[in-house]
């Protein structure tokens, strides 16, 4: 029950003063809609929803999800309050898993928005809801365990957003969003399939459009070893660097 | 005397940096113990291993007898730390910063908020309570940093220099604040490296330098071992020579005392048996030093931590306070 006291009081807090700030909420919704606009006009003759839809909202939780994290750790670090946490009676794991739990709802929220736009304004039609709620649950662990990594390993705010943005663009295309795996040169496929959003969006193609390139069910398997992989690699290295 | 606290030979050390070197002592319960040292004499490493924030490379830590070398998590409970610097949340209030601090140690919310208001009563904060942490002064942010450290109700509580870079009004609220604490029986541990804060608070006291124990013991213990010495102030108008310089000169004249800065207008000339003062002030005047005044004083815990250390306390004072 202390344990639960001290979890929930770190999510609510974190939820309070970070995540549901106005200027994010308003990014919340402008991203995933600017990305919507942006490729309806480009590509206005021959839109397809269901092509776009998995990108915007794995680019959602991607970008929300990392960003807000990394910032948050590093800000809190930097101004020496994270010591408290580090000082209260509570375990490593259990911290790692208040400080991510905020930004993973930040990143399931995030994905509402292009959910809401492809399903009530382009009738989008989802093939399979319970697939894409949980392919939209693992990519925003595994986004935001990302981005603690990304925390764990910056010492200024700055740096968190260089490190994030390092990671995630050259992500963004190496996935198979916009550009199909197979397309890429061999050499560099390697590397999508080291990625874990690959199998994260290679889940939310199947929900939508079964327009997937993997087993559905190897997909998520991968997702829960990466998101358990990166829990374990943060606190090892927060145990590490920051009780040195 | 029950300790509550016991380290043995603690070692601690960053590559070629000894930040801590093979010491022990212990921490009576009910008692205010106090680390005194100048800068990187190992005094907050000291703090963040028993704390839990950094980890030992030798030695072992008792607490009520139990080994808990490497399993400080297990007491954290039990302690309260007060850093060197303020670190609650800027965005939160007063308020809301000690519910929070409360709720990390698994209070109930109702226990946590009664408890939030009493502290902000009795660290005369009610009136901000409400303000966030942000805008609250320097010496305002150190008793809201002590009330939050304490609002689990800890046994001990380590206070790393509470004092240091706060106003002298909000200081003296802090010591008469760590006497109340201590007289309703938390034990304190508390590092500082004013003399007259250790002198006035502590129950006993560490001399602690490049993170070695010098000595333990009451003020009065360490004051006894010198007061047999001849402590003569020398007050000056200015001095035009480099201090150092000057300072090897007297030490090379007059072997047989000890002679010390004591800031920038006062040495401090200290001698086991009598001192004859003439020759000195000869050698000074021949210096081009105008003397104003030479007096006979009695020792203090000053006199007997410069004369164990050879640290000059108004450099120790000048370098804590520009950090």
């Amino acid at each position: 029950m202390k344990s639960f006291i001290a979890f929930w009081n770190i999510l609510l807090k974190d939820m309070k003063n970070y995540y549901l700030k106005p200027p994010n909420i308003s990014w919340g919704i402008i991203f995933p809609f600017a990305w919507m606009l942006m490729l309806f006009i480009k590509s206005q003759s021959a839109f397809n929803i269901n092509d776009t839809f998995p990108g915007i909202v794995a680019m959602s939780i991607l970008f929300g999800t990392t960003s807000m994290l990394a910032v948050t750790i590093t800000f809190e670090r930097k101004s020496r309050s994270f010591e408290r946490l580090l000082l209260a009676p509570i375990s490593t794991e259990l911290l790692v898993f208040s400080k991510v739990s905020g930004a993973i709802l930040f990143g399931i929220l995030n994905s509402i928005i292009p959910i809401l736009i492809s399903v009530l304004y382009f009738k989008s039609a989802v093939l399979n809801w319970y697939l894409l709620f949980t392919g939209i649950i693992l990519l925003s662990i595994v986004s935001t365990l990302l981005g603690l990594s990304i925390a764990v390993s910056a010492k200024e705010v700055f740096e968190a957003q260089t490190f994030s943005n390092f990671f995630r663009f050259p992500m963004i295309f190496l996935c198979g969003l916009f550009i199909p795996i197979a397309s890429l040169p061999f050499y560099i496929r390697p590397v999508s399939y080291i990625l874990p959003i690959t199998y994260g969006v290679d889940v939310l193609k199947y929900a939508i459009s079964k327009s997937n390139s993997m087993p559905v069910l190897l997909d998520i398997i991968l997702l829960i070893i990466f998101c358990v992989g990166l829990f374990y690699f943060s606190i090892f290295n927060i145990r590490k660097k920051w009780i040195v | 005397m029950e300790s509550i606290i016991e380290v043995k030979n603690l070692t601690k050390d960053y590559g070629n940096l000894i930040a801590v070197d093979n010491i022990s002592f212990s921490i009576n319960k009910g008692e205010i113990f106090g680390f005194l040292g100048p800068n990187a004499a190992g005094k907050t490493t000291t703090i963040n291993i028993l704390t839990g924030m950094a980890k030992i490379t030798s030695g072992k830590i008792f607490y009520k007898d139990n080994d808990i070398t490497n399993k400080i998590k297990k007491i954290q409970r039990f302690i309260g730390v007060v850093p060197d610097e303020s670190n609650l949340y800027e965005e939160l209030t007063g308020y809301e910063n000690l519910c929070f601090c409360a709720s990390l140690y698994g209070i109930f919310r109702s226990k946590r908020e009664k408890k939030a208001r009493e502290l902000l009563e009795v660290f005369q904060l009610s009136e901000a309570s409400h303000r966030r942490f942000r805008t609250y002064s320097k010496g305002m942010k150190r008793k809201l940093t002590i009330a939050a450290s304490i609002v689990h109700e800890p046994e001990i509580l380590f206070l790393d220099e509470p004092t240091t870079g706060i106003d002298v009004a909000s200081s003296r609220q802090i010591r008469n604040l760590i006497k109340k604490l201590n007289s309703n029986g938390t034990t304190i541990f508390l590092t500082t490296h004013y003399i007259e804060e250790a002198e006035r608070l502590c129950s006993r006291i560490a001399f602690i330098k490049n993170g070695r124990i010098i000595k333990i013991g009451t003020a009065g213990n360490f004051i006894e071992d010198i007061k047999e010495s001849n402590v003569i102030e020398v007050l000056f108008d200015s001095v035009s020579v480099d201090k150092n310089i000057l300072l090897k000169r007297l030490n090379q004249n007059f072997p047989d005392v000890e002679c010390i800065f004591k800031n920038e207008n006062t040495i401090k000339i200290i001698s086991p048996g009598k001192i004859d003062i003439s020759p000195i002030v000869s050698f000074l005047s021949s210096n081009n030093i105008y003397i104003l005044e030479a007096k006979l004083i009695k020792p203090t815990l000053e006199d007997a931590f410069v004369k164990m250390t050879g640290i000059e306390i108004d450099i120790m004072k000048k370098e804590k306070e520009k950090k």
